[in-house]
């Protein structure tokens, strides 16, 4: 069974002190069931998941009491790409006709403090100050410089295009463009990232309908087929954060293996694809994700993006709404968003942002620790 | 005299007069975890052995943590006391690569490549005034 996407909700991610995480949730849900136009009592089934917002089955609370099978879904960074996977599997399974997916979160402010034990790993590790994603993302990006020749002023531009793209986002958190200089004289938070090539901790909330693809016409004029839904782990010899030891080689990350298991099942390849959203929880990721997802070769990504090829105008836009940098991360709803974005752009209503051309095929990629990669490919 | 302690029994021999890092070998494939564990990541096997891994590495890659980061870390520094500190990991000679605070805390300092050694450092006192030690690596010392 083909699977569609009909219906797109977000709650503006940034700092909302007036509503709880669920109520983002909520409010997501009820857009992206609106955007379809349909309602709750529609929806068969649920998959939800948030990090820091409580358990996502309470909207029931806010949505109302259906009695719906309702499925909370915990993946780190790739809740999102998670929760999507399932819902994909529901309908392509021919259990279910239509559901809903929807994450949010409410972080409290600065960088994330993870429990040791909730990683497998004892307090020592915490306590003598390892248990950072800053210093695992810098130490990766610091190598991979090293190995491919990759310069400071490439993660300059990759931060400069993503707040250039959030200026002309309305729903974005940081609309503010920032100029070379501001990028390159801010404080530096783990060497060679600074402040603004970090993304942060946010709120905010998204939710997609979705529905068997023979039924998509009675809710959208315009629906998006989901292709695949590919969600990996990582296998030894990944390069991967919380770990307070790596192997002696270097694997492919799940990255790798979730985009070719995704373009297979798709059956296209990368030069197939029109506007993409790469996990950019900071620059030297959107930076390497190029190259893992297929899109370019390791150390390509000096020229292409010296030659503008990942912006809006390129030959192929990455991030195109400012991606979490631009946007910040609600754990929970920042795989959706991915999606959410690329929907529109696949729809023609992605406005000052919209890729030229009317692109065809979208594709989105979210990471998260300790080393989950979800792929999804989409289509009109 | 103060009793020093690690803070975690396990990552290095002790008491030493050389402390090395401790691990495990798989008793199936022979390949190495830090910390020491049970079972293999690599093969799936179920039967390892603790090994002694050393004190002397390459640096792999590295960073500086330039901000005192907050709960879980539990040191007896404050905002005002905090000194930045290297991060890394570490390339064994066994080809295991060990993440590690780094004695080195500024750009200059450290190269990929560079040969590095380990040494005991103090991470807080208890009440009882045990103070309790970790690892780290620093510049290995010309000789």
């Amino acid at each position: 069974m083909d699977v569609a996407i009909v219906g797109l909700g977000l709650y503006p991610f940034g700092r909302s002190p007036a509503l709880s995480g669920l109520e983002q949730g909520a409010a997501a849900a009820r857009a992206a069931m609106a955007d379809a136009g349909t309602d709750f009592k529609a929806m068969q089934f649920a998959f939800g998941g948030s990090q820091d917002g409580g358990n996502a089955d309470s909207l029931v609370n806010l949505l109302g009491l259906t009695g719906l099978q309702f499925t909370n879904i915990w993946n780190g960074c790739a809740t999102g790409g998670s929760s999507l996977s399932a819902a994909y599997s529901a309908i392509a399974s021919g259990q279910y006709d239509t559901g809903l997916v929807v994450g949010f979160d409410k972080h409290p402010r600065g960088a994330f403090n993870p429990k040791p034990q909730e990683w497998g790993l004892d307090d020592w590790y915490g306590e003598t100050g390892l248990m950072l994603t800053t210093q695992f993302f810098a130490m990766k990006i610091q190598r991979y410089m090293h190995d491919y020749g990759i310069s400071n002023n490439t993660l300059v531009s990759t931060a400069e295009k993503a707040f250039r793209n959030g200026s002309i986002t309305p729903t974005a958190w940081r609309q503010t463009a920032l100029s070379r200089e501001d990028i390159e004289h801010a404080p530096m938070v783990s060497e060679p990232l600074s402040k603004y090539m970090f993304c942060s901790p946010a709120e905010g909330g998204c939710a997609l309908v979705i529905c068997r693809a023979d039924i998509a016409h009675k809710y959208s004029s315009k629906p998006i087929y989901l292709k695949t839904a590919v969600v990996r782990s990582r296998s030894y010899g990944s390069f991967e954060v919380f770990a307070p030891s790596q192997a002696p080689f270097v694997a492919d990350s799940p990255t790798v293996t979730a985009s070719r298991a995704a373009f297979e099942l798709a059956g296209i390849g990368p030069e197939d694809v029109d506007v993409a959203q790469l996990q950019d929880t900071e620059v030297g990721a959107e930076i390497m994700h190029m190259a893992e997802n297929g899109f370019c070769a390791h150390g390509d990504q000096e020229q292409w993006i010296a030659e503008g090829r990942t912006e809006i105008t390129g030959s192929l836009p990455v991030n195109t709404d400012g991606g979490c940098l631009a946007n910040g991360e609600p754990v929970g709803a920042s795989g959706l968003r991915q999606v959410y974005e690329i929907c529109h752009q696949l729809r023609g209503t992605a406005d000052a942002r919209q890729v030229p051309n009317s692109p065809k095929v979208g594709y989105t990629h979210v990471y998260g620790a300790p080393g989950i990669s979800g792929v999804n490919i989409l289509a009109v | 005299m103060i009793e020093q302690q690690p803070l975690q029994a396990g990552l290095f021999s002790w008491p030493a007069k050389a402390p090395e890092l401790l691990g495990s070998r798989c008793d199936n494939c022979g390949e190495h975890a830090f910390p020491a564990q049970s079972s293999c990541r690599h093969c799936t096997g179920g039967e390892t052995t603790v090994v002694g891994m050393g004190r002397e590495g390459r640096l792999w890659t590295w960073t500086i943590q330039s901000f005192m980061p907050k709960d879980p870390y539990y040191t007896d520094e404050t905002p005002e006391t905090f000194v930045p500190y290297g991060v890394g990991y570490v390339e064994l000679d066994c080809g295991l690569r060990v993440e590690s605070r780094l004695r080195e805390n500024t750009p200059d300092a450290l190269t990929i490549g560079m040969e590095m050694e380990m040494e005991i450092i103090p991470v807080r006192q208890a009440e009882n005034g045990t103070e309790w030690v970790t690892f780290q690596f620093k510049k290995k010392a010309t000789r």
